[in-house]
């Protein structure tokens, strides 16, 4: 960018300024907490372990369920659920993100239809997705697209609702610009209302996101061969192996935390921060 | 023939189902070329009837003529500035400029360079990749003068463009008007608050009564172009503004309108 004014080079400075520090230190800074907090809840969790004296199969301490981790992820057992459960969670997210921006959408522009759909949206919500688990496993069967859905169902009514106040709150004087140069609906849409909706939207999928983990979960549970929440009762069953358990928790955790973390890249890349 | 002529415009608003009569049996001409300014009271139907001469508000009757041919919604040879700048957030300031001309279809290559050339017609040469929040208030509004610019409009409205911002950068972005105004070669009508911005403007201002508006008053003024604020029109301006504000004084009394 040319600095050919004093208050471009103003504002390249004030940008400048921000990373000056080196990346160690902004490293320390952002992280520094997050391992700390870390060190805290081991030690707490091993606090508890031993002063309260519970078996490995009651409370397994820190120790060896990080054992449990590597092990699992080296022999394979851990792996093979995992990328299951991932499948599940990132076909779930996509189908129902995209219905609930479609819905959103709709909801958003037409008073009508949202008067129609929305008790049976809010309706849907309100029943427990575990309730609405069995039963779409009796119908659809234990395969994977019946797990699918139930991701897909859990995390549509975030992505909807969050894409239907987004666009309901565009700016109307920028309606009435779009207006004066003779936008289409279509480019409307596209060039002001998604844009200006998107913070909304996106931290709506960061909510989806972590449900759609859930919704594999609960998915697994209702029926189902392989994933995380299959290994979850294995092992809690008939390996009665308590430490690869936890191991499966903190591997649900790891992958909830990921996804949400590359959602929020994903939204620093797009949105950008006011400076 | 005239580049705007309206006849017999009326437009009222339904508010809590009460209608609000906001334009009244107006009318108007402007010539091509001439710079109008419009002043009126507070809430008189400037804005309304600027979102009337460029077809985004219908009026309830009369006819909107522009070159002889009516206009029955927004078209490129009108282009309207905005009291705020509006320009979009996530968007920098070149593809804001562009924006009109991507909306039109116009290709990738052909509206960066005509953004360009507004760009530089408005003073922003090297602001091009800048945000809109990077920007100060006028720097904000000379972009969505250039937006509006783009297309190359025949006529240019614009609603109390200079409103919010400070005096000095007022009084320098009205004499760049008149300077894109003379490089452009486009008809202006302009709404205003200020007395002295009119006369200094325009050709004609242009007195609104009261709600609902009409026009009451027309005050030429004949100062010769250029204009500057220092130069030897000053007496003049100041003649025509006494006029103009003698026109209000009356104009906010329906029955002395009538």
């Amino acid at each position: 960018m040319s600095a050919a004014t004093p208050e471009a080079s103003a504002a390249q400075r004030a940008r400048d300024h921000a990373p000056s520090r080196s990346w160690t230190q902004r490293a320390v800074h952002d992280i520094g907490p997050v391992i700390g907090a870390a060190l805290v809840f081991v030690l707490v969790w091993q606090a508890i372990v031993v002063i309260g004296d519970y078996p490995p199969y009651i409370l397994p301490g820190p120790g060896a369920v990080a054992e449990r981790f590597a092990s699992g992820w080296t022999d394979g057992i851990i792996g093979t659920h995992f990328w299951t459960t991932l499948s599940e969670v990132l076909l779930g997210l996509f189908v129902g993100g995209t219905a609930g921006v479609l819905t959103g959408i709709l909801l958003a522009r037409s008073r009508l239809a949202a008067r129609m759909l929305s008790p049976y949206i809010v309706a849907a919500q309100a029943t427990p997705i575990l309730a609405l688990a069995p039963l779409i496993a009796l119908w659809f069967g234990t395969n994977l697209g019946s797990r699918v859905l139930i991701c897909a169902l859990i995390c549509y009514f975030p992505i909807a609702v969050g894409t239907m106040v987004g666009i309901r709150s565009v700016d109307p004087k920028l309606i009435e610009l779009g207006r004066s140069f003779r936008a289409s609906r279509r480019q409307r849409l596209m060039h002001i209302e998604v844009p200006s909706a998107l913070p909304q939207i996106l931290g709506s999928l960061r909510i989806g996101v972590t449900l759609a983990v859930v919704g594999a979960i609960v998915a697994e549970w209702a029926g189902g061969d392989s994933g995380l929440g299959v290994l979850i009762n294995l092992a809690r069953g008939s390996m009665f192996d308590i430490p690869l358990m936890f191991a499966t928790l903190l591997t649900i955790a790891l992958m909830g935390m990921a996804l949400y973390l590359i959602v929020v890249a994903i939204e620093r890349r797009l949105v950008r921060a006011p400076s | 023939m005239d580049a705007i002529e309206l006849q017999g415009i009326s437009r009222s608003f339904d508010i809590k189902g009460a209608p609000l009569h906001v334009l009244d049996q107006l009318d108007l001409r402007v010539a091509e070329r001439e710079i109008v300014a419009i002043v009126g009271p507070n809430g008189c139907g400037k804005s309304t009837l600027l979102r009337v001469i460029c077809g985004l508000l219908a009026p309830d009757s009369g006819s909107v003529l522009a070159f002889d041919s009516t206009v029955a919604g927004p078209e490129p040879r009108i282009g309207l500035v905005f009291q705020e700048p509006r320009l979009l957030p996530w968007r920098d300031v070149l593809t804001n400029v562009a924006f009109p001309l991507e909306l039109a279809g116009v290709g990738r290559a052909e509206r960066d360079e005509r953004a360009r050339a507004a760009l530089h017609l408005t003073g922003l040469d090297g602001f091009a990749e800048a945000f809109p929040d990077q920007l100060s208030g006028g720097m904000a509004q000379r972009a969505a003068l250039a937006r509006a610019l783009a297309p190359e409009p025949d006529v240019l409205l614009l609603d109390e463009p200079f409103s919010a911002l400070d005096a000095m950068t007022r009084e320098r972005l009205d004499d760049e008007l008149l300077r894109l105004w003379g490089e452009t070669g486009s008809t202006i009508v302009l709404v205003t608050h200020s007395i002295p911005e009119a006369v200094f403007l325009s050709d004609r201002v242009l007195v609104m009564s009261e709600r609902p508006g009409r026009m009451v008053a027309e005050v030429p003024v004949t100062a010769e172009r250029p204009r500057s604020l220092t130069g030897g029109g000053a007496a003049m301006f100041s003649a025509a503004a006494d006029e103009v504000r003698a026109a209000l004084t009356p104009a906010a009394k329906p029955e002395v309108a009538a």
